[in-house]
């Protein structure tokens, strides 16, 4: 199928485009990679009145550490944060789940802002975010602020940002030596949105596991932290902490898989990812 | 400054292009209807089987998943000018020797991503080409042949140096 007709502007600048979000509220939608965007308006999915590009606002793009935090400009493509250097040595959890999104076509065009704040309960990103305890800073109407990952995915497609707000920047901490992080997903095809998926991160303590985040992407109206699994695992259970996903998930039977089978698949997922948590970082 | 209609410039096949074009239409679509190459296909219009695959400014990327509206001041290659140019030839002839095609459908998309592989260089392992040629669908070759002939261009490439 085709779009219905919208109308089209190319931002200048960040205030320019909070200004035409204003202007045109809720029938305006911001364009960055249009990975997802593109698709649902070739199917009817949705039919704003206004795409505002914001492709041209390269201040948005690029990856740098500082203050012991990884920052990603919204605009980073999937691509360049799958070969940046920084991504791979400071934020490898993100590095290990890159070649997971998509293809590379898609990776070539799709951005991190754009899937962040997209929110597909299935995307790897918003997990990703999530599980680090990363930062969003967001441009609104009334200036700028940052909200952390817990209090950022909301629901089905739905986060923090209100209709002005633009999305800016993703902050996670950058690793130390201590860091652990575990990521495994299982789809269909390669590289297609997974059936279920797992992000974690952990700080080793001693023997054990502290500060234990784990994040689901896949079963649930948005990603989502497994916190009894979470309590389990950093008491030293990994048999309990499988058991405790009974408690944490109750995941749709969708078109991809039943119930019981992504609560199945959630717990192989926990046992793989522990694994990779329990490992010390090279 | 937001319209329907929206004027643009850039380049196709290195042939500079001026138009007046509707914000919707999608970049696939314009260079068929509007510019008559129908090398690059239209398959499943959201991003899904990669038949609609072209190269914008040195990147491949899906024709139905960017709007032409956004092509201006970019560089934009399809499967007719690559072929052209005889930059693909060797790929396109171990197609042929291959049987890596049957109804051709999917083919233009799949020559300009395997072809974005290796530019790369180096001999990619058979896993890193099936992951990099994931995104294409291909209903008649079962994609060993594909696989096979991506492989050998790798391999040729790899020993004449380049």
């Amino acid at each position: 199928m085709k779009p219905a007709p919208f109308a089209y502007a190319k931002a200048r600048s960040l205030e320019e485009t909070v200004a035409l979000l204003g202007e045109h509220g809720d029938g305006a939608k911001l364009l960055a990679g249009g990975q997802s965007l593109i698709a649902t308006l070739n199917m009817r999915l949705s039919a704003p009145s206004l795409l505002i590009d914001i492709n041209g606002l390269r201040d948005l793009a690029g990856i740098s550490q500082r203050d012991g935090m990884v920052q990603i400009g919204a605009l980073t493509r999937h691509a360049e944060v799958e070969r940046s250097e920084v991504a791979a040595k400071h934020a490898p959890l993100i590095a290990q789940a890159m070649p997971h999104i998509g293809h590379p076509a898609i990776r070539n065009r799709g951005t991190f802002g754009g899937s962040v704040a997209f929110a597909d309960p299935a995307a790897e990103l918003p997990a990703c975010v999530l599980a680090l305890g990363g930062e969003l800073d967001i441009t609104g109407a009334k200036g700028k602020r940052s909200v952390k990952a817990d209090a950022f995915f909301k629901g089905l497609f739905e986060t923090a940002l209100g209709p002005q707000d633009v999305l800016t920047a993703i902050r996670v901490p950058a690793a130390t030596a201590h860091s652990r992080f575990g990521f495994a997903e299982l789809a269909r095809r390669h590289g297609d949105y997974a059936l279920v998926g797992l992000a974690a991160s952990a700080r080793a303590d001693g023997k054990g596991l502290a500060d234990v985040r784990l994040a689901y992407f896949g079963v649930d109206s948005t990603a989502l932290r497994a916190r009894k699994a979470e309590a389990a695992l950093a008491a030293g259970s990994l048999d309990k902490a499988v058991e405790a996903l009974d408690g944490d998930l109750d995941p749709p039977d969708d078109l991809q898989g039943s119930s019981k089978l992504k609560k199945h698949l959630a717990g192989v997922l926990l046992r793989r990812v522990a694994a990779q948590l329990s490992e010390a970082r090279s | 400054m937001s319209e329907r209609m929206v004027e643009i410039a850039l380049t196709v096949n290195g042939e500079p292009v001026s138009e007046r074009v509707d914000a919707r239409k999608t970049l696939v679509d314009f260079l068929r209807e509007d510019l008559s190459l129908t090398g690059s296909h239209v398959g499943c219009e959201h991003g899904v089987c990669g038949a609609c695959t072209v190269r914008v400014d040195g990147l491949v990327v899906r024709g139905c998943l960017m709007l032409v509206a956004q092509c201006d001041g970019a560089r934009v290659e399809t499967i007719e000018g690559v072929s052209d140019a005889g930059e693909i030839a060797d790929l396109q002839a171990a197609f042929t020797q291959r049987n890596a095609l049957q109804c051709g459908f999917c083919t233009p998309g799949m020559l300009l991503t395997a072809q974005e592989l290796l530019l790369r260089g180096g001999a990619p392992s058979r896993e890193v080409i099936r992951e990099h040629l994931s995104g294409n669908y291909c209903r008649c070759t079962g994609y060993h042949a594909i696989v096979d002939a991506v492989e050998s261009v790798a391999k040729a490439r790899a020993g004449d140096g380049q």
